[in-house]
């Protein structure tokens, strides 16, 4: 299994995926440069991290969209190659149009870095074989814009097509207005492409998959891509 | 700003400037005369601050008139914020070196510390209160900036980021708009950065109203031997700027703004703060550390205040160099700035770099893989003079020595006076406090914006990005160091100031030996500290006199604790509607944890465990939040403090944390031992049931005595603990039960859903 992770000048989350890839998933794992135009052969999982891409300072994401690795990473998902967006790597999926809907301003006004609560949704994809229907995971977020919004119809879709990944939840899986920290859609956390090769998620499962730092809940999202790659092969 | 507007003088007409590809200037220009753009007399030097005196003292230097630009940079140079010209003296008295310092203070950007196995942490905290002021999301964002930038032109990666702020009480609503303003700035240049902000401390108090403290640290780590030093050698070397154009913004921030008190006029300094741009910052972060592995870098400082004139004369000063630098090659925001303005300059995220000669493509080849834009702007030389051309005219022939600290900058001995205020504050007023009362004062402390969770304002940071926060929720933030395994650090600021405020000299040891109580208390050794002093105008001899003690304390504290002081900043001038901010000297600690597996947190960890309490019961209500909650006033002397019996407190809970004695670790601060109870019943809603071993009043309650810590210890190991504490010579009684859903006291109950919701939502419902 080989993980590649973007490095958009101002991604600040690369180290991070990188860490939890190769030291806590014991994973192979290796950078890419946004201004690269190919993706490595032999690379099943292409990171999109967090960050500010390009600073964000028009629409998180809008920039980073149009950067010269993003052509080559559509091709890798149209390749049925996976792909992980996080935080940041969520809202290019989104403006990509790789994934629907876009992320909002968080209802607050404000950024918000807490650890929260998200229940799975769905446990078959390539990005969540390793858990439960339903189990509940302590991740941390971290985000300004992270208000999942689409119409009414893309997202009765999503649900219908089991493609929710993740959902906002209290500790004991209620997904209510009191366990949403940003104000998205129906408690969305992570969503699917239609094929199931593309997750995007605001939470940030790379920053819990160590006991040294107190929290390893996300340690099965990167599990579940090593599983469903050794399957493939 | 008058004199800005009258220097739109001619500089349309291109002059012919001869110069060879390697950009150094020929030897018919370094001796054409020195051109002035306005007429130099002292009123000029008056109105940009300098004294009738300094002025004097510059034409002797020179012996001659210095020009107009020369002037502006005396300006800033001699400006208390460059050149210590108040403070040196008193601070020269401080611990400056020794311990595990690589550099000592004021040496380099920012202070290092050998952290064993080949690794040293640098560290640095520095004020941009007056920026804040008068512009609090951009003055607070570029303190954030221009601190990151100090720990990485050295070399060193950023790992964490801490704030210490005081503000005006949250009843005024522009202190709301100061504080969400400072918080946003914080949050969005720090967040976007990718450095996580672990941690701080806010207090707020009506002098801070109009004059609020943004004191900024930042936390890094380097490779022994791999840092990069401030200074400029090797004649023909090229001098290089990278990053950010130059604009006119924050032209004078060092020397008018900083340096000056509030008044009506201050709104029209708003042009004098910087903006920030933290994506260029992240650039200028990747290519710096990049360029300095690459080995083609001999020298590097930021520009951060007084812009290109504070980093060409220091770095050759430093040196003992001096270099020629020409002002047309500085990449410009708008063309017709002149070299008065583009030396002044404060624009963001820009480094000035010494590239050995030879080596510049190197750093053009790095710089161009981040998009960072960086140009030669001269050379290194080795006659002590700097030279800078603007338009093919000589504007500026100064020794680099005669502007710095050291060099011919000046030195003031101020006069001191103990204030006449101390007579009346040092009265404890008498107050009666019924223990029917306890429950409502214990309530109301809890809701007390300086004691009262602070929620609102931490999660507005990202306090986890890097994987490396263990914890944030201590007495100290605690951090793992991945390079070396198990290893990890502790971090924190304090500063009660109000304790400074009625006894400068213990208020002062007060802050040293919290900040090094809150390290200990997460099992880590305090080494270290940075300092950050904060205080009203230095000419008014009551101010000085509260300088003086206050170094004099923290000098005697950091001493007898092993803490040595590795830099920091000085910030006079703090006053608003002619009334001193309390002394504020806030200081940033610096803990080694050896083996990160074993730390406690504040909170309880399980029901049934023996609550002691480690130090010496003390009561009294002198300076302390309940007094200040019941009567509005600040008053008595600084609470009870002991620094050998801190000595002996501190070692014992480092001791006790590391041989896994204890669950968690709370030290009593504001609010006193009752408040400290709540926090650690709070955090994980752990109930407890207490039973004093002394008398349950007030005094003993809401007290803020020194050097007391609530522990927590599971049953089976009580009597070793107490053991322990007894061999260091260190009291240890056992004054409760943890379990249940109250907090109860004998003379009150609390329910922990009510304490809590008194800790968690304050402040959200006041900013909401």
């Amino acid at each position: 299994m080989r993980f590649g992770i973007v490095v958009f000048p101002g991604s600040n989350c690369d180290h991070d995926a990188f860490y939890a890839t190769r030291h806590n998933a014991e994973s192979e794992s290796i950078m890419l440069w946004h201004k690269d135009t190919s993706i490595p052969k032999g690379t099943d999982c292409i990171i999109l991290p967090g960050g500010f891409s390009y600073g964000d300072y028009l629409r998180c994401g809008a920039i980073a969209r149009v950067s010269p690795i993003m052509t080559a990473v559509t091709q890798h998902a149209k390749r049925g190659g996976y792909v992980l967006g996080i935080c940041n790597g969520f809202q290019i999926l989104t403006e990509s149009g790789l994934l629907p809907g876009a992320l909002l301003r968080n209802s607050s006004l404000n950024f918000i870095c807490k650890d929260i609560y998200v229940r799975a949704e769905n446990s078959v994809s390539p990005f969540t074989n390793r858990l439960e229907q339903g189990q509940i995971l302590r991740v941390p977020i971290a985000h300004g814009e992270g208000n999942y919004f689409a119409d009414e119809d893309t997202l009765n879709m999503l649900e219908q097509q089991g493609r929710v990944a993740f959902k906002y939840c209290d500790v004991n899986g209620n997904t209510n207005l009191d366990s949403n920290p940003n104000g998205s859609a129906r408690n969305i956390a992570g969503i699917l492409n239609e094929q199931g090769n593309i997750l995007g998620m605001m939470p940030h499962p790379e920053r819990c998959c160590d006991v040294q730092i107190g929290n390893a809940d996300g340690l099965a999202v990167f599990q579940s891509l090593i599983s469903a790659a050794e399957v493939l092969i | 700003m008058i004199i800005l507007m009258n220097i739109h003088y001619n500089v349309k007409k291109v002059f012919s400037f001869r110069i060879d590809d390697n950009m150094s200037i020929s030897p018919q220009d370094l001796h054409q005369p020195l051109f002035s753009e306005v007429e130099v007399t002292v009123e000029t030097a008056k109105e940009l601050g300098l004294t009738t005196t300094e002025y004097e003292s510059i034409c002797k230097v020179l012996d001659r008139i210095p020009t107009y630009t020369e002037l502006g940079i005396y300006s800033v140079m001699w400006s208390e914020h460059c050149s210590y010209k108040n403070s040196i003296l008193q601070l020269k008295t401080l611990p400056r070196s020794g311990g595990r310092m690589l550099v000592d203070a004021g040496e380099e950007n920012a202070g290092l510390i050998d952290i064993g196995n080949g690794y040293a942490i640098a560290f640095k905290i520095e004020s941009h209160n007056h920026p804040s002021a008068v512009e609090p999301f951009q003055g607070a964002a570029t303190g954030v900036g221009g601190i990151l930038r100090d720990i990485f032109t050295m070399g060193a990666r950023p790992i964490a980021a801490l704030n210490s702020l005081r503000f005006g009480e949250l009843s005024n609503d522009r202190t709301k708009y100061l504080l969400k303003g400072v918080v946003h700035g914080i949050s969005h240049y720090g967040n976007c950065f990718g450095v996580p902000t672990v941690g701080g401390e806010v207090y707020f108090d009506n002098c801070y109203t109009d004059n609020p403290l943004v004191n900024a640290m930042a936390v890094g780590i380097v490779k022994v031997g791999e840092t990069c030093s401030a200074t400029a050698d090797g004649k023909g070397n090229t001098v290089m700027i990278m990053g950010s154009s130059t604009g006119r913004d924050g032209i004078h921030g060092a020397s008018l703004l900083a340096s000056r008190e509030f008044d009506e006029k201050t709104e029209d300094m708003r042009p004098t703060v910087q903006v920030g741009d933290p994506f260029a910052e992240k650039l200028l972060l990747e290519a710096t550390l990049e360029l300095i592995q690459s080995g083609c870098v001999t020298g590097m400082q930021d520009m951060g205040a007084a812009g290109i004139c504070c980093s060409t004369s220091e770095m050759s000063a430093k040196g003992k160099s001096g270099m020629t630098i020409n002002l047309d090659y500085v990449p410009l925001r708008e063309q017709d700035m002149s070299a008065y303005e583009i030396m002044l300059s404060e624009s963001q995220e820009r480094m000035l770099v010494i590239i050995e000669k030879g080596k510049e493509s190197i750093a053009e080849r790095i710089c161009a893989k981040w998009d960072v834009p960086i140009k030669a702007i001269g050379n290194v030389e080795d006659d002590g003079i700097i030279r800078v051309f603007r338009h093919g005219k000589k504007v500026v022939e100064l020794p680099a020595q005669s502007l710095v600290l050291g060099g011919e900058a000046p030195v003031y001995v101020r006069e001191q006076k103990k204030p006449d205020y101390l007579h009346t504050v040092n009265q404890l007023p008498e107050i009666t406090i019924d223990p029917s009362q306890h429950k409502d004062i214990l309530l109301g402390l809890l809701k007390q914006t300086t004691i009262t969770g602070k929620s609102w304002i931490f999660e507005q940071y990202d306090s986890q990005v890097r994987t490396n926060t263990v914890s944030i929720k201590g007495d100290a933030a605690i951090l793992r160091i991945k390079e070396i395994d198990g290893f990890g650090i502790a971090l924190t600021t304090d500063c009660n100031s109000r304790y400074v405020y009625v006894n400068p000299y213990k208020g002062a040891m007060i802050s040293v030996a919290e900040a090094a109580r809150n390290v200990a208390c997460v099992g880590a050794e305090p080494v270290a500290i940075t300092n950050c002093l904060n205080f009203g105008n230095p000419y008014d001899p009551e101010v000085f006199w509260q300088f003086a003690e206050a170094i004099r304390g923290m000098g005697d504290a950091c001493r007898a604790l092993g803490t040595p002081v590795t830099g920091g900043n000085v910030s006079f001038h703090n006053e608003s509607q002619r009334h001193a901010i309390f002394p504020t000297p806030t200081i940033g600690m610096l803990g080694l944890i050896p083996d990160i597996s074993k730390t406690v947190g504040a909170g309880f960890t399980e029901s049934h465990a023996i609550i002691c309490l480690l130090g010496k019961q003390v009561g009294g209500l002198e300076a302390s939040e309940t007094l200040k909650m019941l009567t509005g006033s600040i008053a008595g002397d600084a609470p009870y403090f002991n620094l050998d019996e801190e000595i002996r407190l501190q070692k014992a809970i480092i001791r006790l944390i590391r041989e896994g004695m204890i669950l968690s670790a709370h030290d009593c601060s504001e609010g006193g031992l009752a408040t400290a109870i709540c926090e650690s019943a709070i955090a994980s809603e752990i109930g407890a049931s207490l039973q004093l071993p002394c008398e349950e009043n007030a005094d003993n309650l809401f007290g803020e005595a020194q050097g007391r810590i609530i522990i927590s210890v599971s049953k089976d190991r009580v009597e070793l603990c107490q053991q322990i504490a007894d061999e260091m010579n260190v009291p240890c009684v056992p004054i409760g039960l943890t379990g249940g859903n109250d907090i109860h006291f004998e003379s009150c109950t609390l329910s922990i859903k009510e304490a809590k919701e008194a800790f968690t939502h304050t402040l959200q419902n006041i900013m909401s």
